[in-house]
Order: structure tokens, then C-alpha cells, then sequence
């Protein structure tokens, strides 16, 4: 509208003007478009590759500083998390000694026991082979004792010498017999 | 719309004394190569005005973004704002997620081509928009207009000619009526509109600038009397709400043109959607 009253107005002006604005002079027009052309080259080849590239430059440093901030946490989630599984394996792996070595130390106190108790076994049969030991012997030197003894008793009392060794000792023998017998029937009920 | 009133300022002090209203051929200045020759012959403001603007946009926006720090300076920031604006509001937000990364460049360029040359009309000295002549403005429409037909054609094949002429769900008879109309209105029309939008807006500004100038001067040097020196001063002071005026409209025809640049390479893109 403002427009064509504008144009309406440079026609009538050109009416009685000598020039008409109209018209173009070829040479500045063949100019304003080499001229456009030339900067339009420049545009495509220098300018807007830069603006471009400038623009992808900071989404790409922002995008990155992001993403390194994400890399880092997922990072140090991860240490954490190696971290736990390494406190969370000791702590498993102390209990597990601990359980270890209570078990040993049973075994071990058991083993005591019953090596002290092998041992004292030991002792008491050893000691009880050393007393039928010293029995036998104080019986055998009594029974040579007591044999000479009695003789000798029995001879005083008999009044003779029993000289018969043979038969000295016969008696001896059965007598000590008896003893023995007589001393195995008392001992046995004990 | 303070241009007529303003005119009308003139016409009437016209009336009164000899006052002149600049002509549209004064906007006509003599080329540069050969010195002072008639204009159209040579090398001319102009053209010097398209060259400034692509060393200026270069220089700039390489010398913004040179380190590609992450961390931007004040200058590579406002540059990549300016970028993004383009690259965003202009590329992704019209020509979708799918398609705007390979049209970034050219809307970049239209937009900063026209926006430098359109405020070469408010830089004191220069103080003459690139696109207020005719040429430059037809120019730029042209190329536009080839890379969106072409955009269509290799993306639709001949099949693109009808998808832009022939409205879908319209009854047979009308279509008539319409395939041309649709014709004209795509194909002969827009280009047209593209360029005379920018160029108009232009011009008026730039003769607007040149009415309040010489108008001040022949009330203030010419005219004799302390009320004709007063409205000289009245017309310098109203100036100077319409340089900002006109600086606005400077930032919004660079935003529009490149704007329709997008939308028509949407059309051609997405002919096949509607």
C-alpha cells in the first residue's frame, strides 16, 4: 500500500522530472550483482564455515565437558564399588581365619588331650609292668629267701639237717605252690 | 508519511520564491572514472558504495570471528548474534530443521549486502542508500528470482511449473481464471515487488534526506527574514526524527528482502506441500 503510493508519487515525479527512477542503469546493476556474488563466494568459502565452525567448537567443548564429567563419576563409582568388594572379601576373608584358626585350635587342644592322655596311659602301664616287675623279682628272692628260711626253720624244728636237696626242695616248691595258689584265690575276687 | 508533508513544505515555499525541490536526477550524481562524466557512463558512486559493502562485510565479520574462541570477545559475540539471527530467525525458523544449513550462506549474504548499502544512506558523506537506484535493487531480485526457479526446477522438475500455476482443490473452470493469475502473480510479479519494495522505500528516504537539506538551505541562506530562518531550523530539527525514522526503515527493508528470499526458497522447496 505505502508503497505503491510512493511509487505513484515518483511516476507523477518522473512525469515532470527528467530522469525516471525506474529505469536502470546496467552498469550499476551488472556491479551491485558482481558485487553480490563475490561477497556471496566469500560468505560460502571463509565466513560461514567459520561462524559454523565456532559454533560446533563450543557444543562440541560443552558435550565434552559433560561427558568427561560423566566418564569421571562413572569412574569413581567404580573405584568405590572395588573398593567395597575389596573391604567386603578381607572382612570375609579375616572371619574365615579366625574361623580357621579356632578349628585349629580345638584340633590342637584335643590332639593335646589326647596325646596326654596316651602318654599317661603310657606311664601307668609301664609303671604297673615295673611294680609286676619288682613284684616277680621280690617274690622270686622271697621264695628263695623264704624256702631257705623255712628249711632252716623246719630243720631246727625237725632237728635235723635236711640234707636231700632233692627233696628239700620238692617241699619247697610245693609249698610255695600252695602259697601261690592260696594267695591267687584270695586276690582273685578282689 | 511525512515525505508529502514535507513536499508540500517545498511546493509551497516553491510558490512563494525560486525555491527548486531536488529532482530525481540529482540522485543521478556524476561518476567518479572518468571525473565528472554524465552518469551511466563510468564508474560511479554506486558501484563504489557495492564494492565498500563487500570489503566492509568481509573485513568485518572475518576480523570478528579470526580466533573462534569458545569463549567469545564483545566483537566476535555481537558478530556471532548477528550470524545467528540470520542463521536462525531467517534460515532454520522459515526453511525448517531439514533443509536451511545450505541456505545459510546466501541468506547471510542478502541480508548484510542490503543492510550495509541501505545504511550507507544515513552515513554522512556517503548519505546515499545503494538501492535507491534502480539497477542494484532489479539486481538482486534477479539473482534471487533465478535461484528459487532453478531451486524448483531441479528439486520438482517440469512438474514445478504447475505446482506454482495451478492451485490444488480448486474447481476446473476457475482455474481458468486463476493459472494465469498464478502465473503473473509468481513468476512476473514478486520479482518485481522484491526489488521496487526496496528500491521505493530507498528513494524516498534518500529524497526526504535531499528535501530537508536543500529546503533548510534556501530557507536559511536564500530566504531573508528571522521566520524563514526559523523554519529552516524547524526543518532541520524535524530531520532529524526522520534519519532515525529512516534508519529503521534501512534495518527493516534489509530484514524484508531477505525475509522473501527465504520464504520464496521455502515456496520452492516445499512447492509440492500446497
Amino acid at each position: 500500500m505505502g508503497e505503491n503510493m510512493v511509487s505513484t508519487t515518483l511516476i507523477r515525479a518522473a512525469e515532470y522530472e527528467d530522469a525516471n527512477p525506474l529505469l536502470p542503469n546496467p552498469w550499476e546493476a551488472a556491479v551491485a550483482g558482481i558485487g553480490f556474488i563475490v561477497l556471496f563466494i566469500i560468505v560460502v568459502k571463509v565466513i560461514a564455515p567459520r561462524f559454523e565452525q565456532s559454533y560446533q567448537n563450543r557444543v562440541e567443548a560443552i558435550e565434552g565437558g559433560l561427558n568427561q564429567a560423566e566418564e569421571a563419576q562413572a569412574e569413581a563409582e567404580a573405584l568405590r564399588a572395588e573398593y567395597e568388594q575389596q573391604l567386603a572379601d578381607s572382612r570375609a576373608e579375616a572371619s574365615k581365619i579366625r574361623e580357621e584358626a579356632r578349628a585349629e585350635g580345638a584340633q590342637l587342644v584335643a590332639e593335646a588331650q589326647e596325646k596326654a592322655a596316651a602318654e599317661g596311659a603310657r606311664i601307668r602301664e609301664q609303671a604297673q609292668a615295673q611294680i609286676e616287675a619288682d613284684r616277680a623279682a621280690a617274690a622270686a628272692s622271697l621264695k628263695a629267701e623264704v624256702g631257705t628260711l623255712a628249711t632252716q626253720l623246719a630243720s631246727k624244728i625237725v632237728g635235723e639237717a635236711l640234707d636231700d636237696d632233692a627233696r628239700s626242695n620238692r617241699v619247697v616248691d610245693r609249698f610255695l605252690a600252695d602259697l601261690d595258689a592260696e594267695q591267687q584265690s584270695q586276690g582273685a575276687p578282689q | 508519511m511525512r515525505g508529502p508533508a514535507l513536499s508540500s513544505l517545498a511546493l509551497s515555499a516553491a510558490e512563494e520564491g525560486g525555491f527548486q525541490p531536488p529532482t530525481i536526477s540529482e540522485t543521478h550524481l556524476p561518476d567518479i572514472l572518468p571525473w565528472m562524466a554524465p552518469w551511466g557512463t563510468g564508474f560511479g558512486k554506486n558501484m563504489l558504495m557495492v564494492i565498500l559493502a563487500v570489503v566492509l562485510i568481509t573485513w568485518l565479520f572475518s576480523f570478528a570471528i579470526r580466533k573462534q574462541a569458545l569463549v567469545p570477545s564483545r566483537g566476535q559475540y555481537l558478530a556471532e548474534s548477528a550470524y545467528g539471527f540470520v542463521r536462525n530467525t531467517m534460515g532454520r525458523d522459515i526453511l525448517g530443521d531439514k533443509h536451511f544449513r545450505p541456505w545459510i550462506p546466501l541468506l547471510f549474504t542478502v541480508f548484510f549486502f542490503v543492510l550495509f548499502n541501505n545504511l550507507f544512506g544515513a552515513i554522512p558523506g556517503l548519505q546515499m542508500p545503494t538501492f535507491s537506484h534502480a539497477g542494484p535493487a532489479y539486481a538482486m531480485a534477479a539473482i534471487i528470482w533465478v535461484t528459487w526457479i532453478g531451486l524448483g526446477f531441479k528439486l520438482h522438475g517440469a512438474k514445478f511449473m504447475k505446482l506454482m500455476t495451478v492451485p490444488s482443490g480448486v474447481p476446473k473452470p476457475l482455474l481458468l481464471i486463476l493459472t494465469p493469475l498464478e502465473f503473473l502473480s509468481n513468476f512476473i510479479i514478486r520479482p518485481l515487488t522484491h526489488s521496487l519494495r526496496l528500491m521505493a522505500v530507498m528513494l524516498a528516504g534518500h529524497i526526504i534526506v535531499m528535501l530537508a537539506g536543500s529546503g533548510a538551505e534556501f530557507l536559511i541562506a536564500q530566504q531573508e527574514g528571522i521566520a524563514n530562518a526559523g523554519l529552516g531550523v524547524a526543518v532541520l530539527l524535524g530531520s532529524i526524527p526522520l534519519y532515525f525514522l529512516e534508519l529503521i526503515m534501512m534495518v527493516l527493508q534489509a530484514f524484508v528482502f531477505a525475509l522473501l528470499t527465504a520464504i520464496y526458497i521455502q515456496g520452492s522447496i516445499e512447492a509440492d506441500a500446497h
